[in-house]
């Protein structure tokens, strides 16, 4: 009997969303990196399920899967390893808080650096 | 050695001295004074053997091509003609006397060695411009000349009159340069060639489309460098160079290039009756202005500049008569008697202390402190106010003769040309004498303190004073010669003009003594005299305190308000403005300084504030979006990944959108 592929891509769509929320949404990194997994997880259903669908004689599908699921296993342990230096560093591990790269207000340029920045733009024009 | 040879030395051994002296003069201080002035005299030798074996006869020519131009050719040319024998022989004798004067006279001068060298570039280049056969080679010399006279007006460059006077000089002669060098491209347009001798020939040919454009176009470059009105303003503010340097480029050579330029193309200038009426116009009110402007200074040097520009005026008016002869032979007698006039007048500075005129005259005893100086200068200047039989007299008499001729119609020249110059030059002829009395009276018969003793003169300066004395003397002989080498019209005195100039000149004499009798005895109840306190400094040290302290003793650099002035008498109301040049500076300031500066800051404003304001919003708008766009920039990593997803299912709903409208 066939299963109508309905049914495995509905199935995907929502696993592949709820991955989505949960990278978007959550604070914790680790179940950041869950939610990734979901995602991909629901990629390899979408892949098989096709596969499956389209009679593909070579199974490129089926490859691919295996393939996905290769990377993901060292993009976890990779991600997890992150994540463990981050939380011996810091006592936390939520995302949110990691906001080294944020602009700060202190790099905002002031008057008082406006000279400094006038002065290379002079010299051009007397060597122009 | 064949004439060539010797001729194509005469330029290229001063220019090698003074290459040389630029080169080692600092490094090697024993070297510089021979550097100075050997070359220059061996080029006065080699200038002589050149007139001897030219000797008036058959102009000699050579030429070589260095590279083909495309167009017109420029040629690396000799014309070796009678003028231009003798001029070279002038040149080199005046710059032989500056060189040896020189090491006297700046002896302690620490720039000496630059100095002496730019001096001897100056006498090489002023003899390529007599040698030349080629206008655009001819240019070459003219140009050094004018960044030379820059330089050596700038020696003192201390003070400012004499940085303001270099710069003056150089852009008044500029002014007239380009007009000039426009008039040499339009001649060689009309003619195919720069050589001298092609031009002449096509001119005599009639070959000439535009005469009256291109004589008016080179008469502003002979304007602005042989100082006739209205481009004549740089040369007495020139004065603020040391004397050796007004006696050799502000008397005797520089000056002289523009008349003997004319002088040489007269045949072109001849062609155009408007431009010798113009070239007449301009010498006449050179001359009387000149002269009573001359008559009105303080500063002997002033004088001496004053009158400079009014004896060039008698030889653009012996051009526009069309006699070049008389104006050559008034251009030599000229550039020894005023070189003289000059380097004796250093030798007065030196001892008075002062170039005050007004000083000088309240001074006792002067003329026994420097008894060389007093008998050379009184030579020199019977010889410039025309007394027969020293050499002026018959130069002037000869530009006199020739005006006379053009005015009674015998010449080619129109009769107005010679009525505006016979009329202008005899008043010139009374003035001149006044002033030259002036100056010989206030400097020589001062009554008052006893003047300064400085020691003895150097023997390099006093000698030379003696060596100038004795073509102002006996140059006169040389006028039965002198027509043998140029042209051959008659340079004797003619009754009529030597008995009118002579008599005006001794009645110019003998009321300015009058004057001076009447006023004299004013000076001695009015002090005055401020002198350069340093005994031991040699004449350029005392000369340039002396030009810096003029303004500050007497508020003018040219003239002093000394009531015992025998000019101020003379000249009653006019000597106001006679004293500052008529006001023509004013006038110049008012006409082209104010709108230049006024155009100016006009220009500074639209850059500033216009264009500039621009430029700032084109920074400024790009900052602020900066500024927006960098509060995006949380930090936080789902933030932008929830920004990726949005903006990536517009992206994918618009592409859906598009691909169905499209359908």
């Amino acid at each position: 009997m066939h299963l109508h592929l309905a049914y495995p891509a509905v199935l995907a769509a929502l696993l592949f969303c709820v991955g989505v929320y949960g990278v978007l949404a959550r604070r914790n990194a680790i179940l950041v990196l869950m939610s990734v997994e979901l995602m991909l997880n629901a990629v390899n259903l979408n892949l098989v399920a096709f596969d499956v669908w389209l009679r593909d004689s070579l199974h490129a599908g089926q490859a691919l899967t295996l393939f996905t699921i290769a990377i993901a296993a060292a993009e976890i342990g990779i991600g997890l390893a992150i994540v463990l230096a981050v939380y011996r560093n810091r006592g936390s591990s939520a995302v949110d808080e990691l906001r080294d790269t944020a602009e700060s207000a202190a790099e905002e340029p002031d008057p008082a650096q406006e000279p400094r920045q006038a002065k290379p733009s002079q010299k051009a024009e007397a060597t122009a | 050695m064949t004439t060539t040879t010797l001729a194509v030395l005469v330029p290229l051994l001063p220019f090698l001295g003074a290459v040389a002296g630029l080169l080692f003069g600092h490094r090697v201080p024993g070297l510089v004074r021979p550097l100075a002035v050997l070359p220059t005299l061996t080029a006065l030798l080699l200038a002589v053997l050149v007139a001897v074996r030219q000797g008036g006869g058959r102009a000699v020519d050579a030429a070589t091509e260095l590279t083909p131009t495309g167009s017109v050719p420029v040629e690396l040319a000799l014309h070796i003609d009678g003028f231009a024998a003798l001029v070279a022989v002038l040149v080199g004798v005046v710059a032989s006397c500056v060189q040896i004067y020189s090491t006297g006279y700046l002896r302690e001068d620490p720039r000496y060695p630059s100095y002496a060298a730019l001096v001897s570039l100056f006498t090489s280049a002023m003899l390529l411009v007599v040698y030349s056969g080629d206008l655009m080679v001819l240019l070459v010399g003219w140009e050094i000349m004018g960044i030379c006279s820059y330089f050596l007006v700038g020696h003192y460059w201390e003070t400012p009159e004499a940085r303001a006077a270099s710069l003056k000089a150089f852009l008044v002669t500029k002014l007239g340069d380009v007009p000039f060098l426009i008039g040499l491209f339009a001649l060689a347009a009309d003619t195919g060639s720069f050589r001298v001798t092609t031009i002449l020939a096509r001119v005599a040919d009639g070959g000439l489309d535009h005469p009256t454009l291109i004589a008016l176009l080179l008469l502003a470059g002979v304007a602005g460098k042989s100082a006739q009105f209205p481009l004549h303003t740089w040369l007495p503010d020139a004065m603020a160079g040391p004397t050796p340097v007004s006696a050799l480029i502000h008397a005797a050579t520089m000056v002289a290039a523009g008349v003997y330029f004319v002088a040489r193309l007269l045949p072109v200038f001849a062609t155009s009756g408007a431009a010798l009426v113009v070239l007449a116009v301009m010498a006449a009110v050179t001359m009387a202005g000149s002269a009573l402007a001359a008559l009105a200074q303080d500063d002997i040097k002033r004088v001496l500049a004053y009158s400079t520009i009014g004896q060039l005026g008698y030889m653009t008016g012996a051009l526009a008569v069309g006699d070049r002869g008389a104006a050559v032979f008034h251009l030599l007698s000229h550039g020894a008697f005023k070189a003289l006039l000059f380097l004796a007048a250093g030798v007065i500075i030196h001892v008075a202390g002062t170039n005050s005129l007004a000083a000088m005259s309240r001074m006792k005893g002067l003329r026994d402190r420097v008894p060389d100086a007093y008998w050379t200068m009184t030579v020199a200047l019977l010889a410039l106010a025309a007394i027969p039989p020293f050499s002026g007299f018959f130069s002037k008499e000869a530009v006199l003769g020739a005006a006379e001729h053009a005015a009674t119609g015998h010449a080619v020249a129109p009769t107005a040309a010679g009525w505006i110059v016979l009329v202008a030059g005899l008043l010139a002829a009374l003035l001149t004498a006044a002033y030259a009395t002036r100056l010989w009276l206030l400097a020589f018969h001062g009554r008052g303190t006893e003047a300064p003793d400085h020691g003895r003169q150097p023997v390099a300066m006093t000698a030379v004073l003696w060596v100038l004395a004795i073509p102002s003397l006996a140059f006169g002989l040389s006028v039965g010669v002198l027509p043998d080498w140029f042209d051959g019209g008659s340079l004797t005195p003619t009754l009529t003009t030597s008995v009118l100039g002579t008599g005006l000149a001794l009645i110019g004499a003998l009321v300015t003594y009058g004057a001076w009798r009447h006023t004299t005895a004013l000076a001695a109840r009015v002090p005055m005299g401020a002198v350069a306190a340093s005994p031991g400094g040699d004449g350029g040290a005392v000369e340039a305190e002396a030009i810096a302290t003029h303004r500050p003793a007497y508020g003018d650099v040219a003239s002093a308000p000394d009531p015992a002035d025998p000019g101020r008498l003379l000249l009653g109301p006019v000597h106001r403005h006679a004293a500052a040049g008529f006001r023509l500076d004013a006038v110049y300031t008012a006409l082209f300084v104010r709108p230049v500066q006024a155009a100016a800051r006009l220009v500074r404003f639209l850059d500033r504030e216009v264009v500039d304001t621009y430029v700032r919003g084109a920074g400024t708008a790009p900052r602020w979006l900066g500024a927006a766009v960098r509060r995006a920039q949380t930090g936080n990593v789902q933030t932008y990944l929830s920004a990726l997803l949005a903006g990536t299912v517009v992206l994918a709903v618009a592409a859906v959108l598009v691909a169905t409208a499209g359908a």
